[in-house]
């Protein structure tokens, strides 16, 4: 890549100089400090970094940091790739993130869905993933609808080529107006946002299924849907879901020539697996084949925590991280039956300081099973639990909720404050 | 309701209406209703479809500015909720519904918008985001504890000759007067949002009492009680 002109050379390496300071301090991982002083310095330093690279932007409500994981480890087969992999996702993680791999021909960043606009606009980026968008954190984070209308604007009338889940409605209609579309059939098992269609307020049908209401099961399974119920148009204009050229089917990937793919990845989930045909998409649009790209998303295990076992005293939590409704409704697709579960909330400015999303998640699906519930706002959740009439113990900390298990394997769901607060006491293994 | 029927429960426009878990108003009624021998029926109502006027409870919920419009429209052009408010259905309207039953409410881009007039309100857009706890008292005519909730609303509302205030904030902002919410009748509206009854058990109460016209036996409040003062305690100043 050509040379960065002196004023962003001394920005990014000041950048980098204070993000070894943040971490040798303990501060963090510095990948947020380090971006803000290389901005400061030099506020275009964002264009600087990503001129001359090919670049993917990653955007969605959820699974924006596993997929930008595997789509890198996709990309790494041809040549390095600078990414932002621990989920600083606005300007400053992404100058961050250019400025410590300099020479990277390949980056891959995930982007916050609120910043996505400014940030196709400065990185130039040819290649923009959108996977899903549905409530989350509405106390701070913009309506989703309003959303998905900035995404359209941003995409309009740019060189971009797009590739995006089909099966998600308000996703559909904010990458439409781009030039180029690879439209992926990714699934959709949380469909609470999109019963109105975002063009024209009308009602959307979906093909063998009846509207749902809210807390509803849409299939006998949560989190698995065939192939009709992930189809949709507008009752009332032509407003319609376009045909995939790739398709998650299971546990296969079907490409846009019709071969099947077994994916048999090591990350848990049917969100997951949605996760790994979009990467294998995007893979595609630089270039890399699909028998190049699945062998590199299998050697995918853990993505900044996620999915990890912490251990203390032989008991073994695996840790998921579910932080608004949808993303719980996917977690429990990955809970282990026969197991029991801690689940632990809080509300702090990252998790949105507002609960009621809690009334959106079917907890039902945990009848059964010993269920443990601890977090900040245990008791919003002790009293949703009580009116689901699901069985609980209410645990003064993690460390409680897990001495209190059997020695074994244990199921954790925590929102996102209350996972780092786990992972921070019960180790940070990535 | 007659003794021998089951208590009806409408929700309406939950594709519209229902972003911050409204439908937890719908399941503390059920709930509550249940738990003391009640049985209960809940009808969704999808802004497709019309509204049913038998029903014994209705309940609307908050949602983004366009949806907002969208229910309005539909709401007045149907009709059912009128019949059955008319008839002396109970109904608890949140935040971006408690808007739509004034005479006006602000859209978009802040410009008035008709409201479908059910209760005497006026609402507009105010200058800046009200987001946070909520605490406030409530008119004591109605028997009702401390109202504790979260609102997140642009809304100012002006409350005309035909409510009375549903409480008075201790904390939080509300209709921006130094009032929070209204009702008349058996109609209650309120900015706090979501599932506002899961905190306020009380008003849940109230509206049950309402639509059976019968007295309560108590219920199990463990839970509720013990999250109401676990809030109240976090956002009410130290004394």
């Amino acid at each position: 890549m050509s040379q960065l002109p002196l004023r962003a050379q001394l920005a990014s390496a000041l950048g980098r100089t204070a993000a070894t300071l943040s971490r040798a301090t303990g501060r963090g991982d510095g990948s947020v400090i380090g971006g803000r002083v290389g901005l400061a310095l030099e506020p275009d330093l964002l264009r600087q970094l990503a001129q001359d690279r090919k670049l993917a932007l990653v955007s969605a409500t959820n699974g924006k940091t596993t997929t930008t994981r595997l789509i890198t480890s996709a990309l790494q087969d041809l040549g390095d790739v600078a990414t932002n992999a621990f989920g600083a996702n606005m300007p400053a993680g992404h100058v961050s993130a250019l400025s410590s791999a300099k020479d990277a021909p390949y980056g891959v960043l995930e982007v916050d869905e609120k910043y996505l606009p400014e940030v196709v606009d400065t990185t130039g980026a040819g290649v923009i993933v959108l996977m899903n968008l549905s409530r989350d954190q509405m106390d701070r984070a913009a309506e989703i609808w309003l959303l998905a209308q900035k995404w359209r604007r941003a995409l309009a009338g740019r060189n971009v080529h797009v590739i995006a889940n089909a099966d998600d409605p308000l996703v559909t209609w904010g990458a439409s107006t781009a030039a180029r579309v690879t439209w992926v059939s990714a699934g959709q098992p949380w469909k609470e946002d999109s019963w109105c269609c975002p063009e024209c307020g009308g009602p959307l049908d979906r093909k063998g299924l009846d509207y749902v209401p809210p807390g509803g099961h849409v299939s006998g399974v949560p989190g698995q849907s065939t192939q009709a119920e992930n189809d949709w148009a507008c009752r009332e204009c032509s407003f319609r879901r376009p045909a995939p050229s790739w398709i998650l089917d299971g546990e296969a990937a079907i490409d846009p020539q019709g071969r099947r793919w077994t994916l048999d990845i090591q990350l848990p989930g049917r969100a997951n697996r949605a996760n790994a045909v979009i990467a294998l998409a995007t893979a595609e649009a630089f270039g890399l084949p699909v028998e190049r790209a699945l062998p590199r998303l299998r050697e995918v295990r853990s993505v900044a925590g996620r999915y990890t076992t912490v251990e203390r005293d032989g008991r073994q939590a695996r840790l998921l991280l579910a932080k608004n409704p949808a993303g719980w409704l996917e977690a429990f697709d990955v809970l282990d039956p026969a197991l029991p579960v801690i689940l632990s909330v809080n509300a702090q400015g990252p998790d949105g300081r507002d609960t009621s999303w809690l009334w959106d998640v079917d907890y039902r699906v945990l009848r059964g099973r010993p269920v443990y519930v601890t977090g900040e706002r245990r008791l919003d959740l002790a009293l949703r639990l009580d009116v689901a009439d699901v069985p609980f113990q209410l645990m003064g900390s993690f460390g409680q909720a897990l001495a209190a298990q059997p020695p074994g394997k244990v199921d954790v769901i925590a929102n996102y404050t209350a996972f780092q607060q786990i992972r921070s006491e019960f180790g940070r293994a990535v | 309701m007659p003794s021998d029927s089951v208590l009806r429960l409408v929700w309406i426009y939950p594709d519209l209406l229902s972003t911050y878990g409204d439908q937890g108003n719908v399941l503390v009624l059920e709930q509550r209703a249940r738990r003391r021998g009640i049985p209960v029926e809940t009808v969704h109502v999808r802004s497709a479809d019309p509204v049913p006027e038998s029903g014994d409870i209705y309940l609307i919920g908050g949602g983004e500015d366009r949806p907002q419009i969208l229910a309005a429209e539909r709401l007045r052009r149907d009709g059912g909720l009128h019949r059955a408010v008319a008839r002396g259905a109970a109904m608890l309207a949140v935040c971006a519904g408690y808007q739509i039953m004034g005479s006006t409410f602000g859209g978009e881009e802040g410009q008035p918008v008709d409201g479908i007039g059910l209760l005497d309100i006026a609402s507009g857009r105010g200058g800046a985001r009200a987001v946070g706890e909520l605490v406030a008292e409530t008119d004591p005519a109605l028997g009702v504890p401390t109202l504790t909730g979260f609102e997140n609303h642009m809304g100012v509302t002006r409350l005309g000759p035909g409510v009375r205030p549903l409480s008075r904030t201790v904390v939080g902002t509300g209709n921006g007067d130094g009032t929070e919410g209204c009702y008349a009748g058996k109609v209650v509206g309120t900015y706090l949002h979501g599932p506002a009854l899961a905190r306020n058990p009380g008003l849940a109460d109230l509206l049950l009492t309402w639509a059976t016209g019968a007295q309560l036996p108590p219920a199990d409040d463990t839970w509720f009680t013990r999250l109401r003062e676990e809030r109240l305690a976090a956002v009410l100043p130290r004394q």
